[in-house]
């Protein structure tokens, strides 16, 4: 059923647990990397991001996975799944390092939490957002098959993801503000948590990706 | 409801077993650490941190391994820490498999190891580790000092003053450990602990002192901790993470069950 990961690898973080995590959730085999034949021979496709957008978009830009990304979900149609700066690349513009293109596959902006940030009942609260908050399912998607809604995934982020259209967000979580926590379109899944260290509810979400056909 | 705070049990790692020291005199073996993450993982802690008291050159190449079983067992944030000195140490930790790395004594004689390191691999991975002492008051006011070599030698910098620093050169997470109170189990210093908490934006993580759930709870509602790290209470079988969420919850704080 699930067959072969690619994980995209552009330089940016350890992407071995990721890939452990996809392991441990059942993927037949896992590839880390950025070349175009392996990522065209895998059956899904995870598109991970960790540290700050601007290095992050150069690799991709530098080593066109921007363009093996697009090929993945649009020519080939196979399920991707975008994890936190892989999520937020995937938007129009970051303000992160001062203002940053990103790749502009879904509409919407990369904010800063700010400062002060403040809870309802004025508390402030600190950033990054870094720890297990609920997630509020707003849309009913196989990915979160067996998962009960309000479900804690880790988070650790400065910037959060607020797309234009609504009715592509699949998840929100409440931190000072309402960000976009998972967006849904088509064969793509977005998260802004990591799945592959949110213990059990991570791993679930991984197993429904990887049995996922990349229909809502 | 929103974030929780979250409970973070400590292993302290020596030649590839976990060991905790009282005072960091009386060290007792307290087992395996792939293990005993396995086991936290199992009860739901919320984070694991890994704190690496080997010496060798021979016994930082376990702790690499250790570090990999670790992360290739356990699906939940893991940070490592001791003996990091350099950007390469960083990356090395990181590619074993460690999602932060906590910086101590090399960010004193280095602050812009912070910086270098955070531009790098992003503030979300790099922990500054303070070792807080209470030194003599100043007009009545008490003041917080940073130490090192295991509490042993002052460095003349104030604690307070230094984790604003750490978080303006890139830190994403300051872990406090007051070494007045680490392995006494009466509790966290919540003096200084409230003054850091208030002090920076980035999240504050409470250690050392910890010997009954209540001064989990203090830690976080008086001292204002976002997180809590104790290690003896948990590894000797006194408390399990979910007795410690359970009293939390009770209490009003907001836990991940």
């Amino acid at each position: 059923m699930s067959g072969v990961v690619a994980v995209i690898d552009y330089g940016m973080g350890n992407l071995h647990s990721v890939a452990s995590a996809l392991e441990h959730a059942g993927a037949r085999q896992v590839l880390v990397t950025h070349e175009a034949d392996k990522i065209a021979r895998a059956d899904r496709v995870v598109f991970p991001g960790v540290g700050a957008i601007r290095d992050c978009m150069a690799e991709i830009r530098r080593l066109e996975c921007d363009q093996l990304l697009v090929d993945a979900l649009v020519d080939q149609h196979k399920p991707v799944l975008a994890i936190c700066v892989g999520m937020q690349a995937l938007m129009t513009h970051s303000e992160e390092n001062g203002g940053a293109p990103c790749l502009d596959i879904i509409p919407g902006e990369v904010r800063y939490f700010g400062k002060p940030l403040l809870d309802e009942g004025g508390h402030r609260l600190k950033v990054p957002h870094m720890g297990w908050n609920e997630v509020r399912q707003t849309m009913d998607h196989p990915l979160w098959r067996g998962i009960p809604d309000m479900t804690r995934f880790y988070f650790v982020h400065s910037y959060y993801v607020d797309a234009v259209d609504r009715s592509l967000v699949a998840g929100s979580v409440r931190y000072g503000v309402s960000a976009d926590a998972a967006l849904a379109r088509d064969n793509l899944f977005a998260v802004q948590f990591h799945p592959e260290k949110s213990d059990t509810s991570g791993l679930q979400l991984l197993r429904n990706f990887l049995e996922w056909n990349g229909r809502c | 409801m929103g974030l929780a705070k979250r409970i973070i049990p400590c292993l302290d790692v020596e030649n590839g077993r976990v060991v905790k020291g009282v005072n960091f005199v009386d060290i007792r073996d307290a087992g395996d650490p792939v293990e005993i993450a396995m086991r936290y993982n199992e009860q739901g802690a919320d984070e694991i941190t890994f704190l690496d008291i080997t010496a060798s050159h021979e016994g930082r190449e376990t702790t690499v391994h250790t570090v990999e079983q670790i992360a290739e067992n356990v699906f939940i944030p893991l940070t490592v820490g001791g003996g990091i000195r350099s950007v390469e140490d960083i990356r090395t930790m990181l590619n074993a498999g460690a999602d932060k790395v906590s910086i101590n004594t090399a960010a004193i004689h280095d602050p812009e190891l912070v910086r270098r390191s955070s531009d790098r691999f992003g503030s979300q991975c790099i922990v500054v580790a303070i070792d807080a002492k209470r030194v003599d008051d100043v007009d009545g006011e008490p003041r917080w000092e940073i130490f090192t070599h295991g509490g042993r030698r002052p460095t003349g910098i104030d604690a307070v003053a230094w984790s604003r620093r750490m978080a303006e050169l890139g830190a994403g997470e300051i872990l406090l450990t007051s070494m007045d109170r680490d392995g006494t189990k009466n509790g966290f210093e919540l003096g200084v602990t409230r003054a850091i908490t208030d002090a920076v934006e980035i999240p504050v993580i409470a250690s050392g002192g910890v010997g009954n759930l209540e001064h989990l709870v203090e830690g976080i509602l008086i001292g204002g901790a976002d997180a809590v790290l104790a290690a003896s209470i948990f590894h000797f079988g006194e408390y399990t993470v979910p007795e410690a969420k359970a009293y939390m919850a009770e209490r009003g704080i907001e836990v991940r069950l």
